[in-house]
């Protein structure tokens, strides 16, 4: 383990500003687009199915 | 070998059998991201001259790799379809535009997070950096021509063309610290050589970049399943497929 405290590791030696929002934008990046993609593709099967749903009535 | 190209070029076919790759990459790109960052980020030593700053490198010089790499994959996939007029080829040229173009950004901003710190300004126009923002804007037009006119196949064939001619920005960026005087460091990380960091540095950042491709490989996926049944929805398998 490299850091000692929590602390420590809160101030990452005074770049804790740039090192945590590095890696918060890339879970954001990563995280998101898996997220949207997965929803897209969901919402498309709902609408297609109800639009199959009233061709057939 | 022909049989084969000609399976996984049917839609249908490359919709039910890449069904069962999605659960693996999922599972493989939380572990190994997971456990990367830990390791980066709490196990992994300082830098003696960057301090902790050094633990950005991990999100960024994967981004980096990964930008180039899914731009030359999108180059390869559009010469397919210019060649063959396969049509999974110019979707899944469609479909790795956005991706590239998000993950190019993310290199630019964790870079511009890394050089504010190290080099003291957010930004320079540095060859480097200008280059893989000109992948960034070769990503964009590839997109914008393709989704421009509809769907119609001369703007699959003028985006496919754009992707395979900016093929000739990758040896810029990469020769770019070789070429002008820059800021940016040399490449930390070859195929060929024995890194010149030790193991606590390049084993995270090489877990890294494995989980960013597994990552970049499940979210085309992801993508291209879903274009591949839009543009076949009037076709029996989607139907059923939609009905169930």
């Amino acid at each position: 383990m490299n850091f000692e405290t929590i602390t420590a590791f809160l101030e990452m030696g005074g770049y804790a500003i740039y090192v945590f929002a590095s890696y918060g934008l890339t879970a954001l990046t990563l995280g998101g687009l898996l997220l949207a993609e997965s929803r897209r593709h969901r919402a498309w099967l709902r609408r297609q199915g109800s639009v199959q749903r009233s061709e057939e009535t | 070998m022909w049989r084969w190209f000609h399976q996984w070029g049917s839609p249908k076919f490359f919709y039910h059998r890449s069904g069962a790759l999605l659960p693996v990459l999922a599972l493989a790109s939380v572990l190994i991201l997971g456990c990367g960052v830990v390791w980066g980020l709490l196990i992994a030593p300082a830098d003696y001259q960057q301090g902790e700053s050094v633990r950005i490198m991990y999100v960024h010089v994967p981004a980096a790799i990964l930008a180039q790499s899914s731009y030359a994959m999108m180059a390869i996939m559009a010469l397919i379809s210019l060649i063959w007029r396969l049509k999974i080829a110019d979707a899944a040229v469609q479909t790795v535009a956005p991706i590239g173009a998000c993950v190019t950004l993310l290199a630019l901003a964790t870079g511009s997070l890394w050089g504010k710190p190290m080099w003291g300004t957010y930004w320079v126009w540095d060859a480097r950096l200008t280059s893989t923002l000109i992948l960034f804007f070769l990503f964009a037009g590839v997109l914008a021509l393709r989704n421009a006119a509809g769907q119609s196949q001369s703007a699959g064939r003028a985006a496919s063309v754009l992707a395979v001619i900016g093929l000739l920005n990758l040896p810029i960026i990469k020769y770019s610290v070789d070429w002008w005087f820059t800021l940016h460091q040399p490449a930390s990380f070859t195929l060929t050589e024995r890194p010149a960091m030790p193991f606590s540095m390049w084993g995270p950042l090489l877990m890294m970049v494995v989980g960013f491709y597994a990552w970049f490989f499940l979210a085309w996926l992801i993508r291209l399943r879903h274009e591949l049944v839009k543009r076949e929805v009037r076709t029996d398998w989607v139907q059923q497929m939609i009905k169930q």
